[in-house]
């Protein structure tokens, strides 16, 4: 199966969705670039090119980890496979 | 789009010394363009100067909207990006026109330093016609000597190469910022000098950043400079930086917070290379070959206008939903690795690297043609933004005028 999500670190706790037209209910596959793994889930909701994917379940206050590294905090509580972004996920710097 | 010869995969993994063709100048500094350039001191020179281009073909006129009552830093640094500009070894000869004499004079100055042709007309006691005149006469024996310029060998250890990234998406951090920072992590031990800049984007960064200067005293300058940009931020933000910073574009292609699109920026310097200075804005590299890091906006235009003004040559510019920028006198190559961009948008994309996210090409391949489409824009062939046109050239202005 080709690529559909892709995630830089064994750390992080969402990937990124690389292909166009993600529907609900889509079984994915990812590629995790650290160590060359593969990781599969399941899209809770339509996921845009290049919008980002829950690997985990995340709660309110939760740090966001992408690159291995704190990209922001939950603002709202999203579940593995849920779409994150600004309606569920902010910076904590401005 | 540019597609790799198939020369690019046999000696991918030994560039070599990478030899190109450019215009050495007077002061030894090497070119890639031959640009006769009539340079405005101020705002109420643009007309003058637009009409001299006109007149005489194969000149550029660089407008832009500032050059009046500004006072101290914000003043230096006005002179520093004009005569910076005039400077750079994009640029044969050029033309000043000013209000008054006397700073048109100071920028005339400073550019002749290089060796190059130069010369100023001030407008006062004149009027435009008679400077529009004058100036012609000059632009046209100008064009007419540098179109005689050759283009002669030269080796990556004189070429000086600038980046900074724009309307990205999470693609930029997932691919097209990792293959400028290949590229990087290549040209530096050949003995290039780089830049990258963009202060506030390595906003929740900045630690990764300190860890790459090459000693404590360059990482302490990085963030004297990081925590002043940051206080000048904090002083004039509302509730966030909701739509700037990540922009709107970011936002729609992904990126939600700046911390995720400082991480993104940063994957442009490669992993390997430390940086060797922390410039200001538009100042002059002064360690030798390495990679510098320049204060400077992250707006686009803004920030290679200043990186043109240091004496960059050739700009690489990772895009994820389409920025369209050009400059004027420093090239701007385009890649991206977002494959509805490089589909929708084929006329601004010099290289496309979306091979990367369906894991048809690798990361050292992707490095590898890049340096390849920068050479041949080197030896002369043409930018998407350069055919089409795109010369923003935009000043920096850091604070009010008098």
């Amino acid at each position: 199966m080709a690529t559909q999500f892709i995630v830089h670190d064994k750390k992080d706790t969402v990937g990124v969705i690389v292909v166009e037209n993600v529907k609900a209910g889509a079984a994915l596959e990812g590629w995790l670039m650290e160590g060359d793994g593969t990781v599969r889930l399941k899209a809770l909701k339509p996921i845009p090119l290049g919008h980002k994917i829950a690997l985990v379940d995340l709660k309110k206050g939760d740090t966001v980890i992408k690159y291995g590294h704190d990209i922001g905090k939950i603002v709202a509580d999203a579940k593995k496979g849920d779409h994150v972004h600004v309606h569920n996920m902010k910076t904590k710097r401005w | 789009m540019a597609k790799a010869p198939a020369i690019i995969k046999k000696r991918s993994r030994n560039v070599g010394k990478l030899p190109f063709m450019g215009y050495r100048r007077e002061n030894g500094r090497v070119g890639i363009r031959n640009h006769v350039i009539i340079l405005p001191l101020d705002d109420l020179s643009n007309s003058a100067a637009e009409a001299v281009a006109n007149n005489i073909k194969g000149t550029l006129a660089l407008p832009h909207a500032y050059g009046r009552l500004q006072f101290g830093e914000d003043l230096a640094l006005h002179f520093r990006t004009l005569i910076g500009t005039g400077c750079n070894a994009n640029v044969a000869a050029v033309v000043v026109i000013g209000i008054e004499p006397g700073w048109t004079g100071r920028v005339v100055e400073g550019i002749a330093k290089t060796g190059k042709p130069v010369q100023g007309f001030a407008i006062e006691g004149n009027g435009d016609l008679k400077t529009i005149e004058k100036a012609s006469r000059v632009a046209q024996q100008f064009v007419m000597w540098a179109t005689e310029k050759q283009r002669e060998q030269c080796t990556i250890e004189e070429l000086w190469v600038s980046t900074k990234c724009g309307e990205s998406d999470t693609t930029s951090g997932l691919a097209s910022c990792p293959t400028v920072g290949n590229l990087i992590d290549k040209i530096d031990p050949m003995g290039a000098t780089t830049c990258f800049g963009e202060t506030s984007e390595l906003t929740g960064a900045e630690k990764e950043m300190v860890k790459r200067a090459m000693d404590k005293k360059v990482a302490d300058k990085f963030m004297t400079v990081f925590n002043a940009y940051q206080d000048m931020i904090n002083r004039h933000k509302t509730s966030d930086l909701s739509e700037s910073q990540p922009t709107k574009g970011n936002i729609a292609g992904g990126l939600t917070t700046i911390e995720e699109k400082a991480f993104g920026n940063f994957q442009k310097i490669g992993h390997k290379t430390k940086y060797v200075d922390v410039l200001g804005p538009a100042e002059l590299p002064k360690k030798g070959a390495g990679l510098y890091f320049m204060d400077t906006s992250s707006a686009a235009a803004e920030c290679v206008t200043l990186q043109a003004a240091a004496g960059f040559v050739v700009h690489l510019f990772p895009t994820g939903q389409g920025n369209v920028i050009g400059n004027p006198i420093e090239p701007v190559i385009k890649l991206t690795a977002n494959p509805k961009t490089a589909r929708e948008m084929p006329e601004h994309i010099d290289l496309d690297v979306s091979g990367i996210l369906r894991r048809e090409m690798d990361l050292d391949e992707a490095g590898d043609r890049l340096i390849d489409v920068m050479i041949r824009v080197c030896n002369g062939r043409y930018t998407c933004a350069e055919a089409l046109g795109h010369r923003e050239f935009v000043m920096t202005k850091l604070y009010p005028s008098a």
